[in-house]
């Protein structure tokens, strides 16, 4: 098993009673509630976490992208990957953005991922996401052209990679007659490339294409949903005429760690609480605007995603602990809980969210001290290697 | 009782539904961004003095959707299309917001074969200063609120549980008129600058209570084309030929009758 520990840097500090005068902590949620006194502690402190994963011993660390929100505080993940190509020198540093279609010049993450990779030495991975509904409202770009530009975008950032520049590049959405990015990436052909999804079978079928073999992460969902994907990933793997292994499939979730069951709930509570009832809050229209899904996807998923959304403000941490959306408790209940699922889902890479909501930053240093030194010794062996295991059936 | 009847028709490799009823002069029906398909009061009125025909847009509804669609622009060169099919002369055309959008933009590129231009709560141009209520935001209760200044009607509509092909045909529509209209939003920033070139008699209709493009957009409508004419209903949203149907029908029927 590899251990990532990704961080979603939240606006911790924000007043959880805004849900009273607004109905989302994204897009349109006042800039207000973001008081400049505390970003430069916060941004710090963020930082700090990230990099005291190498220290305690993490394989990686994670960034995301996501816009115009109290929910991540990281609108160009690049800045605070550079910032840990310098504090870090061993980890792997996943940058789990950009979501390419938001561009008009999707040769910047070309560039911006091969300087990473040079700093950094060749420890980048490269995430390329859609990025969800909400980041259409906030950049104006058309989620129906979401899919198409998304593609796009990929075969462009490939060819600049891969192919002897200059080049041209002929779509619909990019054309660029030199294609010839300066500097080259250090990992050749090309870094790992990770792609991060809720679930779709449509990315699925495109990530294990043979040409392609992404490893792909599915995040923040239930473990049934969890395993319909990871299964998913594996048949169409199968399809292609191979069989996928551990280390091509990613998790993640929130996880917290203390001495006892009891205790981990109770310090937990109100900091998981907070991050799917008020950070992760937003109406379904924002969620998923028309366009973002396909039709035949839409009509699937639509009025499910359209109750989850209206039931979000609700969630609690027996909720969440249920449904396999947040892993919490001993050391060896976490780690049997992982175990668990690695064993029925097959996951070959763990991304920990150690900070959720508002979990401060001593609760957020022993989550993490706990979960390296006491979970992931027993837990390491498994999905290690590269060969294909064969999963417990369903329950 | 409804008059009109439905086929289905290959304009541009694309199958078309289309409702046709009446016997007159042509009158060309461009419906908005929540489709046609439905033979309204309104179509039933016009009908009893024009042949009124009322395609549902390529994407929407029931009619296909070809791969050739991107844009508004190709909604014009569709219906310019359409219009030489069917060999329609001396067409009055009417269009509601998208729909209006659509034949403002025909009507740019070729007026040939139009007589007269009723614009409806256009979408096509934007106003700086008076943002559009923005609808992708909505939840489907405020939409049809804020679609209707009469929320007797709007409650009307609320109440009705549509099936689930209603269900799809509504999701494709929403699909359809955020491919066209989300960026920029519901407007061309070169569609206002040709404006001028159309010379045929232009109506522009408003409702003063209009949510969705607000009512500060008729004014800008009117001095953009040469010679149009704005009318304004009174306590009416974005859809007068749904809320107002007989009065908006009425005002086009007076203003075609006058048209030379």
């Amino acid at each position: 098993m590899k251990f990532f520990m990704i961080h979603l840097m939240p606006y911790a500090d924000i007043d959880l009673d805004y849900d009273k005068k607004h109905n989302s902590a994204w897009v349109t949620l006042p800039n207000a509630y973001f008081d400049p006194k505390k970003g430069p502690a916060l941004y710090n402190r963020y930082i700090d976490e990230l990099a005291y994963a190498e220290t305690v011993g993490f394989d990686g660390v994670c960034v995301n992208e996501h816009h115009q929100n109290a929910y991540g505080l990281m609108p160009i993940p690049g800045v605070i990957a550079g910032a840990l190509a310098r504090e870090t020198k061993k980890v792997k540093i996943a940058v789990l953005g950009r979501a390419l279609p938001l561009l008009t010049y999707p040769l910047s993450v070309a560039e911006e991922y091969a300087m990473l990779d040079n700093i950094s030495g060749g420890r980048l991975i490269a995430g390329f996401v859609r990025g969800i509904g909400a980041e259409y409202h906030s950049t104006g770009v058309n989620p129906a052209e979401s899919h198409d530009r998304f593609h796009e975008a990929h075969d462009l950032i490939m060819q600049a990679w891969t192919k002897p520049g200059p080049s041209r590049y002929e779509g619909k959405y990019y054309h660029f007659d030199y294609v010839n990015t300066w500097p080259r990436v250090v990992q050749q052909p090309h870094p790992p490339i990770w792609i991060p999804s809720q679930g779709s079978s449509e990315t699925i079928n495109w990530a294990s294409h043979p040409t392609r073999k992404y490893v792909y992460l599915q995040t923040f969902s239930p473990a049934d949903q969890l395993k319909r994907f990871m299964d998913m990933y594996r048949a169409k793997a199968s399809e292609y005429g191979y069989e996928a292994s551990p280390q091509q499939l990613g998790w993640a979730t929130p996880v917290y760690v203390a001495d006892t069951d009891e205790q981990a709930k109770r310090e937990a509570k109100v900091h998981i609480e907070a991050f799917y009832n008020k950070f992760l809050r937003m109406p379904f229209e924002m969620l998923i605007p028309p366009g973002y899904l396909s039709l035949s996807s839409m009509a699937a998923v639509g009025e499910k995603a359209r109750a989850a959304a209206a039931g979000a403000s609700t969630t609690t941490i027996e909720s969440v602990m249920e449904r396999g959306m947040f892993i919490c408790g001993s050391p060896d209940s976490v780690a049997q809980q992982l175990e668990h699922h690695q064993k029925t889902v097959g996951y070959g890479k763990l991304i920990a969210m150690m900070q959720f909501g508002t979990l401060p930053h001593e609760l957020t240093k022993r989550n993490m001290e706990l979960f390296a030194s006491k979970v992931m010794p027993k837990i390491r062996h498994l999905g290690e290697d590269d060969r294909p295991i064969k999963v417990e059936a369903a329950e | 009782m409804s008059e009109a009847k439905e086929t289905y028709e290959t304009i541009a490799g694309c199958k078309t539904q289309m409702l046709r009823g009446g016997k007159g002069e042509p009158l060309l029906f461009l419906h908005g961004g929540g489709g046609a398909g439905v033979w309204l009061p309104f179509f039933q009125t016009l009908s009893e003095k024009y042949d009124v025909i009322v395609p549902e847009h390529p994407g929407f509804g029931r009619s296909d959707t070809p791969d050739w669609l991107d844009n508004v622009g190709d909604y014009a060169n569709f219906y310019l299309e359409f219009i030489n099919k069917f060999g329609l002369n001396g067409v009055n055309l009417v269009g509601t917001s998208l729909g209006g959008w659509i034949a403002a933009d025909l009507a740019v590129r070729d007026q040939s074969r139009l007589k007269t231009l009723t614009l409806v709560a256009p979408a096509g141009i934007h106003v700086n200063g008076v943002p559009k209520g923005d609808l992708f935001l909505w939840t489907p209760e405020q939409s049809v609120r804020n679609l209707f200044a009469d929320q007797a009607l709007a409650e009307k509509v609320l109440a009705m549980k549509p099936d689930e092909e209603e269900r799809r045909r509504k999701m494709k529509n929403a699909l359809m008129l955020a491919k066209v209209g989300w960026q920029p939003r519901l407007y061309d920033p070169n569609l206002r600058k040709w404006l001028h070139r159309i010379a045929k008699p232009t109506l522009v209709l408003w409702g003063d209570s209009d949510k969705v493009i607000p009512p500060a957009y008729g004014p800008a409508y009117r001095d953009l084309i040469p010679g149009a004419k704005l009318e304004v209903l009174k306590n009416c949203g974005h859809l007068p030929h749904v809320e107002k149907a007989a009065e908006a029908a009425a005002l086009i029927g007076k203003f075609i009758a006058e048209s030379k």
